[in-house]
């Protein structure tokens, strides 16, 4: 429509300004790089990828729209003014200064005889289980105060955890893994679970995974029943296990300092990494997989980037670090005897100085734990829990099918009757969880490379057999150097051999005497007959 | 010192009285759902069992007292069927109710064709006693009634010989029949008002075309698929195949695009402005396809071949998306799609019109919103994982009865082996002297003007 008075074309056009903060948002719901479709040859299947990609992008942009627009929640932060610095504030400045809704959750738990907490909390952040050294175990709804359960087991608990909500936990207790339901009753008794030092739940495979002093990594599938997998590490007693959020593959802290990746489906880990000159204390795996934070007995905390498995870089820690752990929003906490310190946007790059610092009033830290959804880290140490409000740590928004801090009845049915539906196999447990739907490359040219790669091997170990054979030297007056000398020969021509005979069978395969006869073959003469048209042949 | 920290008033995130909508908070940051492909593979594998699991497509049967030689739905009204037997009677149908509305009697030998008007309110049937009669056709009413009435045929039309197909033109008062000559009738005339013969031999079904409502084609028992149009004296094009085509069906969205079900056990979709290549070979039937008919959304249509099952196929589908057998079904010898896409309709020598879903696990009745969501999305997974080779195979399978089975096997492996001999000829013999026809042209002999 032109306005009176407007000339059609007579303006210059303005050129559109890029939104950069637009484009990284769709960038981070498109989940991928864009597809070429001009390329493809195949009508029909450039007509349906273009309309996938049209409705893909149509979802990224409205995906980031809703993003910008609707979210409710914002962060935390802490800013210092002027000459101050955050790590300087004290928990109870911090406190004192936040709204009183925030400062209620700060508290200390005064729990002195029944040793280290142990400390973990469920997806949604609303209830926290503590497991005692001595046998005490509790699971709280903590920002109410209101204890659900508390049982007394009269064993060393090592560790606790809870399965998929609430209902029942875990315990690492002197020889097996226990089972409890909310009420504090023993539900199950896991005999093969020996000896366990640390546990972990996959929320989204329904396994139960252990690791203890014979160093066998256990999974064992909760909803079922049955073993998954267990497979013998042959790295000694391990007492450091995470799990990485973003492929659900476990990670294994030993003694001689490696690092190794584990699933269910393969008896040999799938990474090793040597990480650190001594054991490895503590290790904590960010929520994107991006990068795994490793703290050593020698001092150093290494900062890994676990999709390319290069270290990025390290700190250096006098005390030695007892626990590490990653918020959802990227900050790492490392707790070493008294002192806890939270690093913010240490992952990316090397930071100077830390965000926040905190010391436990009394006792030594036995485990930290970051409160999913909320900005606040829980503590627990040898005289009970303490909890440090940490801004900036939680995601403030959730989604409500996830996790739900303020789920109800019906809702948590009928998530654990969803979360049952979803469960995924053990053996889709893999490094790279987007190759799941892809299409592998042609069958023939993987054949073609395992052949390939069958040959080599066998020339190899040939080689070496023979040489090996060849090495030996004779006594008793039967090393004579002629005789050496011809063997040495006759090894070269057995090798030969080999070759020749792969060679031969790999032509034969592809066709290739045929086409070499076909070369040679006039025009007009049948195919069957080519033998008699070869070069050479008398 | 600036601090802002999380903190979550529980009266602002949940409802406040029972009688309140729950609050549901989203956030689609990937970080919160990790292992999707993984999810979204275990809910498409869910999907495909289930839709298996709830596969049930046999609705209802409806008995006539003899086996059933045609079938025709109404255009305007979605409830109705009219079904033709062997003996002369016809039978009009209320679906949802399941009931014979009327019985329309009057022709003496068995009833070859029969066709609704476009109003809806009759219906046109030939036989081989050289008759067309012409019915009115009542709506079903509310009050169930006992015993189906008899009825009489408004108008008769006779002719010199006996008709073997019949069909009516979509907007006019127009019909065609087929026998030993094409003939067009009008409800006004009762002689033909034109004729049509190419060739000695006779017509065996005729279609009109339903966007394009001047054209029709006929089938010959001299292998050929004749075009016509109604507005010039002659026939258009004659395309001659290897083999007899039974039946053939327009494609209601695309007005030069025709299927025909051939004597060879396949079917073959053409343009009508390209003969010279079959668009699409349609393959699965082990047996005579007899009868097909288009959906109305003319992305898939249904096809009934002598082999005792009805098959549906995709519009550009090589081979059947879904197969319909019972043990009590014999020779099927007419198929109709209802007119909004969702049922099949068959009727077969055992005297029976059985009505089957096009989707097999679709749930009949209506639907909340959210159920069309999920069976929506179920269908959207299925989409897109049905490549993989766990999925392929539950999304595939189909059991067939054994005689089809077998046959299917046993031509599996001829077809298998003629290729392998063809092969084999070509590279013994000069290069360029055995020529091989692609398979949408094979089965083509000629074409004439």
């Amino acid at each position: 429509m032109v306005e009176a008075g407007e000339q059609l074309g007579s303006q210059p056009r303005k050129r559109q300004k890029v939104d950069h903060d637009k484009a990284a948002r769709i960038k981070k719901f498109r989940r991928g790089d864009p597809l070429a479709t001009s390329k493809i040859p195949d009508k029909k299947l450039k007509g349906n990828l273009r309309y996938q990609e049209r409705l893909a992008n149509e979802a990224a942009e409205l995906a980031a729209k809703a993003d910008e627009w609707l979210l409710p929640g914002l962060a935390g932060a802490l800013e210092a003014d002027g000459m101050e610095r955050t790590w300087r504030f004290k928990q109870d400045e911090v406190v004192r200064e936040a709204e009183v809704g925030a400062a209620r959750k700060v508290f200390d738990l005064s729990l002195t005889e029944l040793g280290p907490y142990s400390v973990n909390f469920t997806r949604s952040g609303r209830f926290l289980a503590l497991g005692g050294r001595k046998g005490h175990l509790a699971v709280m709804d903590w920002q109410r105060g209101k204890l659900i359960t508390e049982i007394q087991v009269k064993e060393t608990t090592r560790d606790i955890q809870f399965l998929h909500n609430e209902t029942f936990f875990a315990a690492a207790q002197r020889k097996y893994v226990y089972i409890y339901d909310r009420n504090g009753v023993e539900v199950h008794c896991l005999k093969e679970h020996v000896e366990a030092n640390c546990l972990d739940f996959l929320p989204h495979h329904f396994l139960l995974c252990s690791v203890g002093h014979p160093g066998v990594l256990r999974y064992q599938d909760t909803s079922t029943g049955q073993t998954a997998a267990a497979h013998r590490t042959r790295l000694g007693p391990c007492s450091t296990m995470r799990q990485n959020p973003w492929n659900a593959v476990l990670c294994l802290g030993h003694a001689a300092g490696t690092v190794t990746m584990w699933a269910p489906n393969m008896a040999t880990p799938l990474v090793r990494l040597l990480c650190h000159r001594g054991p490895v204390k503590a290790l904590a795996i960010d929520r994107d997989g991006h990068n795994m934070v490793t703290a050593g007995a020698d001092g150093q905390v290494r900062v890994w980037d676990l999709r390319m498995l290069r270290p990025r870089h390290a700190y250096f820690s006098r005390a030695t670090p007892d626990r590490l752990d990653i918020s959802q929003r990227g900050l790492l906490a490392v707790g070493a005897a008294r002192s806890i310190q939270v690093w913010q946007g240490a992952l990316e790059h090397k930071v100077q100085s830390p965000y926040m610092r905190h010391d436990v009033y009394s006792g030594r830290l036995h485990d930290l734990a970051f409160c999913p959804y909320e900005d606040v880290l829980a503590a627990g140490h040898s005289e009970g829990l303490s909890t440090m409000l940490v801004p900036g740590a939680g995601e403030p928004n959730y989604d409500s099918r996830v996790a739900d801090p303020f789920q109800g009845r019906k809702a948590k049915r009928e998530q654990e009757v969803a979360q049952l539906l979803d469960k995924l196999q053990p053996d889709m447990i893999v490094l790279d969880p987007t190759t799941i739907g892809q299409v592998r490359k042609e069958p023939k040219q993987v054949q073609e490379e395992a052949r390939l790669a069958a040959l080599v091997a066998e020339r190899t170990e040939s080689r070496a057999a023979l040489e090996k054979q060849a090495e030996k030297k004779k006594m008793k007056g039967k090393n004579k150097p002629s005789k050496r000398h011809r063997k040495k020969q006759y090894t070269i021509i057995e090798e030969h051999k080999v070759d020749a005979k792969g060679r031969a069978q790999k032509d034969k395969e592809f066709g290739k005497t045929e086409k070499n006869a076909e070369d040679s073959l006039p025009d007009d003469a049948p195919r069957a007959l080519a033998a008699f048209y070869q070069k050479g042949r008398k | 010192m600036r601090i802002k920290a999380i903190n979550r008033c529980e009266e602002e995130c949940t409802r406040e009285r029972p009688q309140d909508v729950q609050k549901v908070h989203k956030n689609l940051d990937p970080s919160l759902h990790p292992l999707e492909k993984a999810t979204e593979y275990t809910r498409a594998l869910n999907a495909a069992k289930l839709d298996r699991i709830f596969a049930k497509p046999f609705v209802a049967a409806f008995a006539h007292d003899d086996g059933i030689t045609c079938l025709a739905r109404n255009p305007q009204r979605l409830n109705s069927l009219i079904a033709g037997s062997a003996d002369g009677e016809i039978r009009l149908w209320d679906i949802p109710s399941r009931r014979c509305l009327q019985r329309l009697v009057g022709h003496t030998a068995g009833v070859k064709g029969v066709a609704a008007t476009p109003s809806g309110e009759a219906c046109v049937s030939c036989s081989t006693d050289c008759t067309v009669r012409l019915w009115r056709i009542p709506a079903a009413s509310m009050q169930p009634e006992a015993e189906p009435q008899e009825a009489q045929p408004a108008l008769e039309f006779h002719g010199p010989h006996g008709f073997r197909a019949i069909d009516h033109h979509w907007q006019g008062d127009r019909f065609a029949t087929a026998g030993a000559q094409v003939d067009v009738w009008d409800h006004a005339r009762s002689e033909p008002v034109s004729s049509f013969q190419w060739g000695a031999e006779s017509a065996l079904s005729v279609r009109f075309n339903p966007v394009e409502p001047e054209i029709f084609t006929t089938t010959g028992s001299d292998r050929s698929i004749a075009l016509y149009d109604l507005r010039s004296a002659t026939p258009i094009r004659k395309l001659i195949m290897q083999t007899r085509s039974n039946a053939l069906a327009w494609n209601p969205l695309e007005a030069f695009n025709f299927t025909v079900a051939s004597e060879d056990c396949n079917l073959y979709t053409y343009d009508m402005r390209k003969l010279n290549t079959a668009a699409c070979l349609h393959q699965d039937f082990v047996s005579a396809v007899i009868d097909l008919d288009y959906s109305p959304t003319g992305r898939e249509f249904v096809a009934g071949s002598y082999d005792r099952s009805v098959r549906m196929f995709s519009y550009n589908g090589g081979h059947s998306k879904e197969v319909l057998h019972t043990k009590r079904m014999q020779r099927v010898f007419c198929v109709r799609f209802s007119g909004d896409g969702s049922y099949i309709f068959s009727g077969s020598d055992d005297m029976n019109v059985r009505i089957w879903k096009a989707e097999a696990s679709a749930p009949l009745g209506k639907q909340l919103p959210r159920q069309k969501q999920t069976q929506a999305y179920n269908k959207a997974l299925v989409r897109r994982f049905k490549h993989l080779p766990e999925i392929n195979r539950i999304v595939r399978h189909r059991h067939v009865p054994k005689p089809i089975y077998k046959a299917a096997k046993l031509r599996r492996t001829i077809i298998d082996a003629d290729a392998r001999k063809l092969q084999n000829v070509i590279k013994h013999s000069k290069p360029g002297s055995v020529t091989v026809k692609p398979a949408r042209q094979k089965k083509i002999v000629g074409q004439e003007e």
